[in-house]
């Protein structure tokens, strides 16, 4: 009688698994609209919405392949840059754009909805890559912190050297983390190739904290956070406070945490997009770039990836205009300089800080 | 019914088994003798078809098995390690060949029932093979091997592992069971009295070949050469050489023997081996031919006789005897054995005699 | 000729290679070489000579410094737990021994959250001591050492040792032992020359695969180990993802691999051939509750010891995702805490309307397919190649060490590879769903047979023989008997399975479609943002994956495999 039961079980696996494996196979639509791939990174977030009104408006269905980080979405897009996996390729910064240039992954597309945006975005000047979003990687500090201990807060990257803050700072490996290589650039663009070196080193000496990775700086190590870390000034982003009060426990009237506006104490990214070469769709994919620039699509930008819409007609939500510091003179290097100089720095860095 | 036709088979390139014939009747026990490694387990394997033969053929009632795969054959074949799938309970054992003959349910249930009964062994129905004493496993094992109602029942050394009152007990009941069934059945085993007990035929398996075979008692009698005569442990072989040839007389260290032959006596000057069976010594011996004196060293009871160890000209030879007397250690003791006793035996590896 | 090559061991075992090596070769090695091939073409200009030695040979030492210090590290508390769990009972023992898989699931972001909220510069641990002794500042410096390298690296292998160790002790006839004590060893003396030696190749089985796991280690070193310290995977992350060189990092990709080979074969080298177990599997160790007084001290303690390293993090994660922090303004010292459930609810909302949202349960629907359909790619190839190395045949030592490599090739490497090699239909159209298993079968292959093929060269030829005697067909032979003989050995497979592809994330990452996360994507989402609210749910869904990962694994022991109930 076992027997039979235990065949029985394996049976039930067996029906189980193959019920499983059809109910996520892909079920096929009639009538199939057409399809337009838009290729990005993690951190890319949109509104069912919005999207729904471009797919409604062009008769198109859309669909987003997400491919890790940054770094990783760039590099699949120009290894597969002769049978591109998606038509729109979005996310690559100013940081990694000369390489997405030379790699030509792009061709050109002349939007007419770039009339709307401001030329200190246009960085690319023939338009392979057209700006979508800005964002700045500042220090954010603890406010509650610094009411408690009495201390003046930073306002330059220099005071971040006095005594009276050893130990205070957490900053991420440049080589490991994103917001890390964009607050060494800001050094840079503060004291100039030759010289950033001695402020890190000034940095070290007054007790700097280095991790890998921005989830550790913030929620390990940062004490602003729900994580209540020891050091009170992290490295993050300029959005980060107004992503506190979003994303509180329990309702904040006022964000935990500011960021170090002074000049050059937080480093401009800005966020491009751009019609991929051999795109099956490069009629759609226009289309789709027009609808990222315009303003429903602008709109939606700051609460989904916590970063500014290039369009100044798209208006702010509430929470961006409270509790976000914007720099007035955020640091910025030439694309071509970052891409030529980037490995260079990097080593120079981690002998300095690290050994 | 089953005939074996040539088998050939090497063993790590090395020839096991040599052209290997013979038959088996139905309602016969043949009985598989030989040393270890003599490979009489691979022969067993090979008729059961789980293992291929190099060269040579297995027929039932005249019809070869070479393209009958070893579960059409409807062999039963119990292991040396009685091979009893510790998974399974004892029903589900004895069950197991039914089923792969898809018979109904009910039947399956009578039929493992009426092997319990046959075992003896009803109330051991639900119990776990890995909870039974050695013995209870070879009883299982052999109601398994045997509820499918084979054609031939092979069984491999089914008594190796047990003791002695055990050993007896079963190899009554598997005579008996053979008996019952009158299935044809080859046994294998290296242990003699095992195979007097079980056979209705020995076969003698040495170097690859079939040595010797025929009913139990010519084993006895007529042993082929000096090898059978020492696997079977018949008695005490002298070697000597040959200084008459008719009568034939053999000097040895025992002194100059007279002796008799089975086959055509050596000639003048040859080596030969002569066989004393220690039961044949006569303590009282006017009228034999051959005398020989030894010290008693050693002295075993064994019930109705007693097994005195002698040794001869100054440990130059030891000499077995049974007597029905004791004697005593240290001291001297004649014997006499008739020559037509004492057997002038072939050469090993001399097999035509 | 066709005929006897057919039958030859040689043969039968390429027979049994046949689809585990095409799976292999389509789906590991074309993607690997298609990457390869691609990166050191004349158009990358890849320049060997320009290579900065140090940037391999400094990451090299170190990768296989921490490798072997946390292998041993590992040894010295896998194998008593592997012995506590072999012979004896205890109560809670069942949970204990899920409790110990769970490590291997959980993303490093999470473990490092979990390590923090213990050790942490304001982790339990350090707000004790700091009370105990009225210390100023933490005493306790853990995060960002090599020490937190290795501590994370038994946390999560330490159930690898377990469990193939145990599986393979608990098969060890227990007659060997009587029979060295009735010669007149002493306890300790069979276990060092009986016990031993006959568990020698899954000791060695399983510290080769802990020593792989560890070459290879990505996240702990990253994020526990910190900045200071790189092995080659982390310098592949880095060329590849944030310095865009990717043919340095194919070069390091390729030094990985190499070394993967190298240390694969030795050790098929040092564990030589399987012997044969002679005697049935009938007299196994018996399990027991600890007797003597000593036995006692050894399980509790060991039970502690298993308890505060493997269990203890986890614990404080999971706490962690139900308590609240109600900071009042200006006071943060005064921080109110309390026991919420807001994480959990909050995770079935789509507050943002957000088009990849995900509500957890479909999180761990997908997870759950991926891992079913890898539990059934893996077992299906494993059971194949576990036949095949049955055979005694030198083909063998030639392909064993490819299908070891998987776990020697970066998710970043593998990822890229796929994405170059089935950038083309079928693989387009359908491609996410079916290729991620398959990665995930690729890294669990390897344990899975290591699994198999020992417990597959304990079955008994006579048992095989017996059935097919009894008038079973070979097909029947193979159900009725290796089947359900191998069950126990396939549950731990099946486990192993099922970790694997539920905490796989390098890969995931990539291969994942993002209306179709699985759970540790879905919880790096959350954590990857700024907000107690993220921080929270990614908690409470490191919470789910767990709780899910151990419903998983009673699920598997519990349904039965045929046979289980001997066992």
């Amino acid at each position: 009688m076992t027997l039979i039961i235990k065949h029985k079980s394996i049976l039930t696996i067996l029906i189980l698994a193959i019920f499983l494996i059809s109910a996520c196979a892909p079920q096929p639509a009639v009538d199939e609209p057409r399809v337009l791939r838009v290729m990005s990174h993690d951190s890319f977030a949109i509104s069912e919405d919005v999207i729904a009104q471009f797919e409604d408006e062009h008769g198109v269905s859309v669909s987003f392949i997400r491919s890790g980080d940054t770094g990783t979405a760039l590099n699949q897009a120009i290894l597969t840059k002769e049978n591109p996996i998606a038509d729109v390729f979005f996310g690559v910064d100013n940081t990694f754009l000369t390489r997405a240039l030379d790699e030509e992954i792009f061709v050109a597309y002349d939007s007419p909805m770039l009339d709307e945006i401001p030329d200190e975005f246009k960085i690319d000047p023939n338009n392979f890559a057209l700006p979508v979003d800005y964002g700045d990687v500042c220090i954010n500090y603890d406010k509650a912190y610094f009411e408690e201990h009495d201390l003046p807060i930073p306002a330059s990257l220099e005071d971040l050297t006095d005594p009276m803050y050893e130990g205070l700072l957490v900053a991420q490996n440049p080589a490991t983390s994103s917001p890390g290589l964009a607050f060494m650039m800001a050094t840079i663009a503060h004291f100039g190739e030759a010289d950033f070196l001695n402020y890190w080193e000034a940095l070290a000496d007054n007790g700097l904290v280095v991790v890998s990775n921005w989830e550790t700086a913030y929620y390990t190590n940062f004490s602003g956070s729900t994580g209540e870390g020891p050091q009170p000034l992290v490295v993050s982003y300029g959005s980060s406070p107004a992503a506190e009060v979003i994303f509180a426990e329990v309702e904040l009237e006022e964000a935990p945490t500011g960021s170090i506006i002074g000049p050059n104490t937080c480093f401009r990214q800005i966020e491009f997009v751009g019609v991929l070469r051999n795109a099956n769709n490069p009629d759609l994919a226009e289309l789709f770039i027009d609808f990222m620039l315009s303003v429903p699509f602008q709109e939606d930008i700051p609460l989904q990836m916590f970063v500014f819409p290039v369009n100044p007609n798209a208006e702010l939500p509430q929470a961006f205009i409270e509790h976000v510091d914007t720099p007035d003179e955020p640091a910025t290097l030439p694309p071509e300089q970052i891409d030529a100089n980037r490995e260079q720095w990097i080593d120079a860095w981690l002998d300095t800080v690290l050994n | 019914m089953l005939t074996v036709k040539n088998i050939e088979k090497s063993y790590e390139g090395k020839p096991l088994l040599n052209q290997v014939s013979f038959e088996v009747e139905q309602n016969e026990t043949v009985c598989l003798l030989g040393p270890s490694g003599s490979g009489k387990s691979t022969l067993l394997r090979i008729i059961a078809g789980l293992e291929e033969a190099e060269g040579g053929d297995i027929f039932w009632k005249g019809n070869s098995l070479a393209q009958v795969p070893a579960h059409q054959r409807r062999f039963g074949l119990m292991f040396q390690d009685y091979a009893l799938f510790p998974h399974r309970d004892v029903t589900e054992n004895i069950a197991f060949g039914l089923r792969m003959q898809n018979v109904a349910q009910a039947e399956i249930k009578k039929r493992v029932d009426q092997a319990l009964a046959t075992i003896d062994m009803k109330s051991f129905a639900q119990r776990k093979v890995t909870e039974l004493s050695g013995g209870e496993q070879q009883r299982v094992a052999l109601a398994r091997a045997l509820a499918p109602d084979p054609r031939l029942l092979m069984l491999d050394e089914p008594l190796g592992a047990l003791d002695r009152t055990l050993r007896e007990q079963l190899s009554r009941e598997l005579r008996r069971i053979l008996r019952e069934t009158r299935v044809p059945a080859i046994y294998v085993t290296h242990d003699q009295e095992e195979a007097y007990a079980i056979a209705d035929r020995l076969l003698l398996l040495h170097d690859g070949i079939i040595l010797q075979s025929g009913r139990p008692h010519t084993f006895y009698h007529h042993p082929r050469n000096v090898w059978v005569a020492r696997f079977f442990g018949l008695g005490n072989l002298i070697e000597g050489t040959v200084i008459e040839r008719s009568p034939l007389v053999v000097e040895t260290p025992l002194g100059q023997i007279q002796a008799a032959c089975d086959q055509n006596a050596p000639d003048k000057g040859q080596q030969t081996t002569l066989l004393f069976r220690p039961a044949q010594a006569q303590a009282d011996h006017p009228q034999a031919e051959n005398r020989i004196t030894g010290r008693v060293i050693d002295q075993v009871f064994q019930g109705e006789t007693y097994r005195i160890t002698l040794e001869v000209n100054r440990a130059v030879a030891f000499f077995h005897v049974l007597l029905d007397e004791p004697a005593e250690i240290g001291a001297d003791l004649t014997v006499g054995y008739n020559a037509e006793d004492v057997l002038c035996l072939a050469k090993e590896g001399d097999n035509n005699g | 000729m066709w005929q006897k090559w057919r039958k030859s061991p040689t043969g039968i075992a390429l027979l049994f290679w046949l689809i585990p090596a095409a799976f292999l070769g389509y789906f590991f090695y074309q993607p690997l070489l298609a990457l390869f091939n691609l990166l050191v073409s004349p158009a990358w200009g890849v320049d060997l000579a320009a290579i900065n030695l140090t940037r391999v040979w400094r990451p090299l030492r170190f990768t296989f410094g921490q490798a072997t210090l946390s292998t041993l590290l590992t040894l010295v508390v896998g194998l008593p737990g592997a012995w506590l769990f072999t012979r004896f009972t205890f109560p809670g023992k069942k949970t204990l021994k899920v409790l110990t898989t769970l490590p291997f699931i959980l993303p490093t972001v999470v473990v490092a959250a979990g390590f923090n909220a213990l050790l942490g510069p304001r982790g339990w641990l350090n707000l004790l001591l700091m009370g105990v002794f009225d210390l100023g500042t933490p005493p306790i410096q853990f995060l960002n050492t090599f020490g937190a390298i290795l501590t994370a690296h038994v946390f999560y292998n330490t159930t690898i040792i377990i469990r193939v160790v145990s599986n393979a002790w608990s098969r060890q006839n227990i007659r060997l032992h009587h029979a060295a004590q009735v010669l007149g060893a002493s306890p300790w003396r069979t276990f060092r020359e009986v016990t031993l030696p006959l568990l020698k190749p899954s000791i060695l089985a399983a510290t080769f695969l802990v020593f792989l796991f560890n070459f290879t280690s990505f996240g702990v070193v990253l994020m526990l180990g910190g900045p200071r310290f790189a092995t080659l995977e982390v310098e592949v992350y880095v060329q590849a993802l944030h310095l865009l060189n990717l043919p340095l990092a194919s070069i390091l990709s390729i030094i990985q691999l190499f070394c993967t080979l190298l240390i694969t074969i030795a050790h098929g080298r040092l564990s030589g051939r399987r012997e044969l177990s002679i005697a049935p599997r009938a007299q196994r160790i018996a399990v027991r509750r600890p007797k003597s007084g000593w036995e006692r001290v050894v399980v509790v303690l060991l039970i502690i010891t298993l308890f505060s390293l493997l269990v203890a993090p986890l614990a404080s994660l999971v706490l962690r995702s139900f308590v609240k922090l109600e900071p009042v303004r200006g006071e943060r010292g005064e921080v109110q805490r309390g026991l919420t459930l807001r994480f959990y609810r909050e995770l079935g909302i789509n507050r943002r309307g957000d088009l990849f949202y995900v509500p957890p349960i479909a999180a761990a629907q997908n997870s759950f397919i991926f891992a079913t359909i890898t539990i059934l790619i893996t077992l299906f190839l494993g059971i194949l190649v576990a036949y095949a190395l049955r055979q005694p045949t030198a083909i063998n030592n030639l392909l064993d060490p490819l299908l070891m490599l998987p776990l020697g090739a970066s998710a970043i490497t593998l990822g890229l590879g796929f994405i170059i090699a089935f950038n083309r239909p079928p693989f387009t159209e359908w491609r996410f769903p079916i290729l991620l298993p398959i990665a995930h079968s690729l890294v669990a292959l390897p344990f899975i047979v290591r699994t198999l093929s020992p417990a597959l060269q304990d079955i008994p030829y006579s048992l095989r023989n017996a059935a097919r005697a009894l008038g079973a067909s070979p097909l029947r032979v193979w159900w009725e008997i290796d089947l359900p003989l191998l069950a126990p050995a396939l549950l731990v497979s099946t486990i192993f399975a099922l970790t694997i592809s539920l905490g796989e994330f390098g890969a995931s990452t990539f291969l994942v479609r993002p209306e179709h996360p699985t759970l540790p994507v879905a919880i790096f989402r959350y954590i990857s943002q700024p907000g107690a609210l993220n921080y929270g749910q990614a908690l409470a869904m490191s919470t789910l994956l767990m709780i899910a990962c151990a419903a998983g694994i009673l699920v598997i022991e519990r349904i039965g495999l045929p046979g289980m109930e001997l066992f």
